[in-house]
């Protein structure tokens, strides 16, 4: 008998939003000096939700001269231990107004309410949380050297995870002593503009952090503009190339969080219906824009069958919908312009000669949505097993010798994550020490913690954010010697230590 | 050699010309017998653990202070540089894959072979035109910066790694892990203890890399070639080319399988290319910029971390 769900839509009762929501620098909502704005859209309903103002550049230098502003006669100037209390208040303020958050997070970008109610929401709370105790305590995050913050960071941000991207740019860039505008994304600007009612409830002091919404082009004039000391980008490589481009000569630090193309490699002795488990996990979560995503799966020969069998039937079973049903597995994607780039694809996938499965469902006949896909048979060479289509569409691949899957696995110029399921440990162990990635799940899959540093080799970044190594990006480290020498020179010199 | 640098004494203003081979002007000895004609050492490339020509045929002569010619510098080519990333990256996983305490052994071991020829790099970077005093203290600050470094390998993982407290029910953990082939442009103006100060940190972690030396000081890194080639350095690990920097930098800024690159120089211009031509496969870009390599800031271990990725591993705990 097959499972039947009733509705269980989530109240959107607590997620009152304005109609129209200006830009928030200097610690105020401003109007746009570019007098331009857009709508963002619900993509389960292709309905407007809000309007938001588009940052010119006039907007940009504002913001930036506001975090400048903030950073000299504030910011640097505060004691360490203030800096890190007010970033507990924020993660307190987020986890009281996590339902509207998962809310507006659900609505505004169409994940799924239950990953964004347990997964965006709670681990954006933990990451201010997080760093907000290293505030005081950078003195003891990099031995011989002291941490200084570099200034204004410019933070541009994706939409796939748009709160909890703000939580990973802000949390350590604030704890670090610098003040920031951040950027969202052009179809997710909603739960950042929340956020800044939060910070304006928390106090945070004018200009530490400013929000600016637009497209393209304002994060391209953020990014460029003199007054930025770093840049945090996380979004696509071919955006991250122009980045790292247009900061040639500037001397300006940066961190890239960028694409990936992650193999999940599935043993012959590893334990089946955990490793389904772990697969839908790994494509699936979040309709598959995720940058790690194990968009391919390499699974040992002897057991191909039988796995493709199992997750065929396990694929049945998602419920693709409204992202405010508690029960949806897979909701709507993100925007009209990536089910298109998602539609190339599988047009792409099918051209290449290879076979598409995909799931039964019926989809809802508004919004942008896709059927969870697989596409067996699919060679090294195909542009769907090299190319990251970030929608939930799994490219099947088999091998016989691990040594063939961790070729395989490696010979793509991505390397963000991956995966490794086996119930031999030595040889979890093995697969994952010589997978060239930043992040290797063995026997689980996308999992986050603020604790646990996250970033890509290769082509898809530089740098990590999250736990210590997350700090590094948004701090200079000078040399104890010198300091000590200056303090004693100083002494000498009859000036106080 | 002590006695070469009893004679020197007396004339202080002689460069050294041994290298070449010329009888040294020691006035009326010379005249009265015939001396032995010294056999002339070639330098060549130092590629995949043997010492090529460029595969060009060219040359630049290096000339002293006299303007008289010390040795026929091979002028490597783009193709040079592509066999030498062929080599290191052949060598990387290898090396990589080496023990920290054996990796710390090798290096350790180009160390006392350093020692051993103390005298030579001396006397070579005197002949390029390093004041006698100079030169010894470059020789030794560059043993001894190596050995610092060796050291390291061991120690580097410790200091670095970490075991994340996850909310969940997982054991995550961080390593450092080396980025992979690193191409370099070698400082000009310290010809030893800048090389060496730039090479260590990048192999010790298990990178492999492609040097382009100074062209002002391009026999000393032919000959640290011979250092390493005589220690227990597997073949590809480092890789020592010479030649133009203005022919060679854009290549070793763009070749596609280069993880990161190595800088040391003070042109903005050749700065800035260096970072456009990066992008092309998001290479890794370190500066070092005016670096005074005897200084306090050379000797750290933080150039290590310029060229290592950050590993983070999730496992489940629990059945």
């Amino acid at each position: 008998m097959p499972w039947t769900y009733s509705p269980a839509p989530e109240s959107i009762d607590q997620g009152d939003l304005h109609q129209r929501y200006g830009l928030f620098v200097g610690g105020e909502w401003v109007e746009p000096r570019s007098g331009r704005w857009f709508d963002t859209i619900d993509p389960a309903r292709e309905e407007k939700i809000a309007e938001v103002a588009d940052a010119g550049e006039q907007d940009v230098d504002h913001a930036v001269r506001a975090a400048r502003y903030a950073y000299e006669r504030v910011w640097s100037r505060l004691p360490a231990r203030e800096r890190g209390k007010y970033l507990y208040r924020i993660a307190r303020m987020i986890q009281e107004r996590a339902r509207e958050l998962a809310v507006v997070e659900s609505r505004d970008g169409g994940k799924p309410i239950r990953e964004s109610r347990d997964v965006d929401v709670p681990l954006a709370a933990a990451h201010f949380f997080y760093y907000a105790g290293w505030a005081d305590k950078l003195d003891y995050a990099f031995p011989g050297r002291r941490a200084r913050p570099l200034g204004v960071a410019a933070q541009i941000i994706p939409w796939n995870f748009p709160l909890l991207m703000a939580a990973w740019k802000l949390a350590p860039a604030l704890a670090a002593g610098n003040t920031a505008v951040l950027k969202p994304a052009e179809t997710t600007p909603l739960t950042a503009l929340l956020l800044a009612e939060i910070l304006q409830e928390a106090e945070l002091p004018p200009g530490v952090v400013n929000i600016i919404t637009g497209g393209g082009e304002t994060g391209s004039a953020l990014a460029r503009h003199p007054g930025v000391d770093k840049v945090a980008f996380t979004g696509s490589t071919e955006v991250g190339k122009l980045i790292q481009r247009a900061l040639a000569g500037t001397r300006k630090r940066y961190t890239l969080e960028l694409g990936g193309k992650a193999a999940n490699i599935v043993c012959e002795d590893a334990a089946l219906d955990q490793a389904v488990e772990g697969i839908v996990e790994g494509i699936f979560f979040n309709q598959g824009h995720v940058c790690c995503a194990g968009s391919r799966l390499l699974v040992q020969e002897s057991i191909a069958s039988e796995l493709v069998r199992k997750l065929k039937a396990r694929i049945e079973t998602l419920i693709v919908g409204d992202p405010l049903d508690k029960n949806t597995d897979i909701g709507a994607i993100n925007s009209e312009m990536q089910l298109r780039r998602i539609e190339e694809y599988l047009r792409i996938g099918a051209e290449e000669g290879c076979e598409i499965y995909q799931s039964s469902c019926a989809l809802p006949e508004r919004g942008y949505w896709c059927k969870p896909t697989l596409f067996l048979g699919a060679s090294q060479s195909h542009r769907v097993v090299q190319e990251e289509i970030f929608g939930p569409v799994l490219a099947v691949q088999t091998f016989r010798t691990i040594d063939e899957a961790i070729a395989r696995a490696n010979n793509t110029p991505y390397g963000l994550s991956g995966g490794v399921w086996s119930d031999k440990g030595a040889k979890a162990f093995r697969v994952s020490s010589r997978l060239r990635a930043g992040v290797v799940w063995a026997n689980t899959y996308n999992k986050f913690d603020p604790t646990s540093p996250f970033g890509g080799y290769k082509e898809s970044g530089v740098g990590r954010e999250g736990g210590l190594h997350g700090l590094e990006p948004y701090v200079a480290l000078e040399p104890w010697v010198e300091i000590a020498a200056g303090a004693r020179s100083a002494i000498l010199a009859g000036g106080a230590p | 050699m002590t006695e070469r640098r009893g004679r020197r004494t007396v004339t202080e203003e002689t460069p050294d010309r041994s290298l070449r081979g010329e009888p040294e002007a020691t006035g009326d000895e010379a005249a009265a017998e015939p001396s032995r004609l010294p056999v002339l050492k070639t330098y060549k490339l130092y590629v995949n653990g043997q010492f090529p020509r460029t595969e060009s045929g060219r040359y630049d002569k290096l000339l002293d202070a006299q303007g008289r010619n010390l040795a026929n510098v091979c002028r490597s080519s783009r193709k040079d540089f592509r066999d030498a990333v062929v080599a290191a990256r052949a060598a990387q996983s290898g090396w990589a894959a080496r023990s920290a305490y054996n990796r710390s052994q090798v290096l350790y071991r180009a160390g006392e072979m350093l020692e051993g020829r103390r005298e030579q790099f001396v006397a070579e970077l005197e002949t390029q035109g390093m004041a006698r005093e100079a030169a010894e203290a470059e020789t030794l600050a560059a043993i001894d910066r190596w050995i610092y470094f060796a050291g390291w390998a061991d120690k580097v993982q410790q200091v670095w790694s970490s075991v994340n407290p996850v909310a969940s029910s997982h054991f995550n953990f961080s390593l450092i892990e080396p980025t992979g082939v690193v191409s370099v442009l070698a400082p000009e103006e310290s010809g030893l203890l800048g090389l060496v100060s730039t090479l260590a940190p990048i192999v010790v972690s298990g990178n492999t890399c492609v040097a382009l030396a100074s062209s002002r000081f391009p026999l000393t890194a032919i000959t640290l070639g011979e250092v390493l080639h005589a220690s227990d350095f597997p073949p590809g690990v480092i890789n020592l080319l010479t030649g133009r920097r203005s022919e060679l930098v854009s290549h070793f800024a763009s070749h596609l399988d280069v993880n990161a690159i190595v800088w040391c120089g003070e042109d903005a211009a050749e700065s800035l290319r260096v970072q456009e031509e990066s992008v092309r496969n998001i290479k890794r870009v370190v500066l070092r910029e005016r670096i005074d390599w005897h200084g306090p800031h050379a000797e750290s271990p933080y150039p290590i971390l310029d060229t290592v990725e950050v590993k983070t591993t999730w496992h489940p705990v629990g059945s």
